[in-house]
């Protein structure tokens, strides 16, 4: 830890693990390796032992408070399924708590699309949860879209369980 | 056995009547790649060592090393075409300086070429190089071409490709593809934090330089024709958007301003206009802007992805790939948008079309096993070029070869003959993806 920027990378990497820790396995596709429970009692706010050190409105706050801010979809679509409804009803609930907050939507692809329509298609999948969230009550000026198609890989391998963890979209706090 | 599996599909297709719109072509036929079956159209070719009237050092290397290595560019870039059998320059007779426009024929007639590539590299006072390049008709005991260059030292491989176009051209019906260079997207890091840099080489893998940093995601690069711009896709600031790359100045500006996301840019080929897709919630469309600047014109309006539009060779048609009919399949449209209607049935969907520069063929790739094929402009005579998993071809400037990224997550850039099936790499640093080849390089 001599180099200054090296320390706040691990510094960084730290904060990532345990924001890691703290998110929720999402209630629908696909399942934790494993079979491990992520924690998913206290989905509406009963923190075990984080609400004392947590920012209201913060990244952390809404990793928390919300079921995973994440959403999946099935192959080439973008329509919402009654899961990803449901965690969505939870962060319209939490970005209506926290007015202030503006967040980017991003979409994602897996891997079996081609580079353009995957852009497409990312696009296609962020505009569907925006539309959703507005029509829960969240204001359109404070939803930005944002399409990364296959770009941002989140499982690495070419199978089933690697693609359909790809095909998200990802509800972004910025950072405080 | 092979030959014969072309001969009859080649007979099958010729029967097939010309496809209406609402009639689904057959499926594409596999392709067996068979490079004898283009013999009859293989020139053989001797290329000995250039000649130097002197040894003299430039700032290239001496000249008697200059020598050397032209002769094996040349045969390097004949070979790879696969329309040629080259020999040399290493076991051939070395022609005096004296001897360049006037060769022994009786030797090389024993030696069996038909044709004879001879040249020279000459230094001057001015510390230019002079390039002179000749072929013969060995059997008829004529020169058939000749081609001089005066360049920098630092330009030879230029010179030695330009020589090669020449002779390709002198021998084929086609023009050549040697003097042309990529622009393609270098990747580097572990998946889901790759490193995309902007980076042009030749297009033998030659001459490799980074134009971006990597700070910044970057997506499918395409040069203008005049190659005094490349269109790109940056991720810089997080907002993706399509970009311009002035070569003289490296200047960088939008394509268009607004807050909606561009992508899948491509030039017209007068380089004036740049087709692109927007994507406006939810709905993806295809869209004209003229490069130097104004509001740009809408021209699908399906519900869907509407995306990959590629100009026609004279600029009158678009090609372009939507889902609007339910799985990604091959559109075309007049410049302005009318006229839409889907030219490609295959089961496998089609996506990523690109019209050839012949005007000829639409190069795609198949979705779902990502094979690069061709179809003809009404759909009919698709078939696939490649194997293994890939996307995005783009056309050797003569319509002969066609390059593509093989492998998905971990790309190559590779070509493939289009009348053989027969695949090359070429090679980069890293890893590559998002190839485009530009057409023949301005004087």
């Amino acid at each position: 830890m001599k180099n200054p920027i090296l320390k706040g990378v691990a510094l960084t990497a730290a904060l990532i693990a345990v924001a890691g820790c703290g998110s929720r396995r999402p209630p629908t596709l696909p399942p934790t390796p494993g079979g491990v429970d992520g924690g998913q009692n206290g989905a509406n706010g009963n923190q075990d032992g984080w609400n004392g050190t947590t920012v209201p409105g913060s990244r952390a706050d809404f990793i928390q408070s919300v079921p995973s801010d994440r959403v999946f979809f099935a192959l080439d679509s973008h329509t919402l399924t009654a899961e990803g409804r449901s965690v969505l009803d939870a962060q319209a609930q939490w970005l209506n708590t926290n007015a202030r907050v503006n967040v980017t939507i991003e979409g994602h692809a897996d891997e079996r699309g081609t580079r353009e329509y995957n852009l497409a298609l990312g696009e296609r999948r962020a505009n569907a949860v925006r539309l959703y969230l507005e029509s829960r009550g969240v204001a359109s000026g404070r939803l930005q879209t944002v399409t990364y198609g296959k770009e941002r890989p989140e499982a690495f391998g070419s199978d089933e369980a690697s693609h359909s963890r790809n095909r998200r979209s990802v509800t972004v706090v910025p950072e405080a | 056995m092979k030959r014969t599996f072309l001969t009859l599909a080649a007979a099958f297709l010729a029967a097939q009547p010309a496809f209406a719109q609402t009639q689904p072509p057959q499926e594409p036929e596999e392709f067996v790649a068979d490079v004898t079956g283009a013999e009859d159209s293989v020139f053989r070719v001797a290329v000995p060592v250039f000649a130097t009237p002197q040894a003299a050092s430039t700032a290239a290397g001496n000249t008697t090393n200059l020598a050397q290595q032209i002769a094996e560019v040349i045969v390097t870039d004949l070979r790879n075409s696969r329309r040629f059998q080259p020999t040399g320059p290493g076991g051939l007779p070395a022609p005096s300086f004296g001897n360049v426009q006037s060769p022994n024929y009786g030797t090389w007639q024993g030696l069996g070429a038909d044709n004879l590539i001879q040249g020279y590299v000459q230094a001057n006072a001015d510390g230019t190089l002079t390039v002179g390049c000749y072929l013969f008709d060995v059997d008829g005991q004529s020169q058939r071409a000749r081609q001089g260059f005066v360049i920098q030292p630092g330009e030879w491989r230029r010179a030695a490709h330009r020589c090669a176009d020449t002779i390709y051209g002198s021998l084929t019906a086609d023009s050549g593809f040697f003097d042309t260079r990529v622009v393609y997207v270098a990747e580097s890091g572990p998946p889901g934090r790759r490193r995309k840099q902007l980076a042009i080489m030749d297009y033998d893998g030659a001459n490799h330089r980074f134009l971006t940093q990597g700070q910044w995601t970057v997506l499918t690069p395409r040069f203008a024709p005049d190659q005094r711009t490349i269109t790109f896709m940056s991720y810089e600031n997080e907002r993706p958007r399509v970009y311009i790359l002035d070569m003289a100045s490296g200047r960088v500006r939008p394509l268009v301003e607004g807050p909606y996301q561009t992508f899948a840019p491509r030039y017209s080929p007068d380089s004036r206009t740049i087709v692109f897709s927007m994507a406006q919630n939810g709905n993806t469309d295809v869209y004209t802007v003229p490069v130097a600047g104004g509001t740009p014109r809408r021209l699908t309006n399906a519900p869907g992805i509407d995306t990959g539009g590629s100009f026609s060779p004279d600029g009158r048609q678009i090609v372009f790939e939507s889902d609007r009919g339910g799985s990604q399949q091959i559109y075309v449209m007049n410049a302005d948008g009318s006229g839409q209607r889907r030219i490609s049935f295959g089961g496998g969907g089609a996506a990523t079309p690109e019209w050839s520069p012949r005007g000829d063929l639409i190069a795609y790739t198949q979705t779902g096993s990502f094979r690069i094929g061709v179809m003809r402009p009404d759909g009919g005579g698709a078939r696939l070029l490649t194997r293994d998993s890939g996307e995005g071809p783009t056309w050797a400037p003569n319509g002969r070869a066609i390059m593509y990224q093989r492998g998905l997550g971990r790309g190559q850039v590779w070509y493939v003959d289009v009348a053989s099936g027969a695949t090359r790499r070429v090679p980069t640093p890293l890893e590559g993806s998002d190839p485009n080849w530009s057409a023949l390089r301005p004087n």
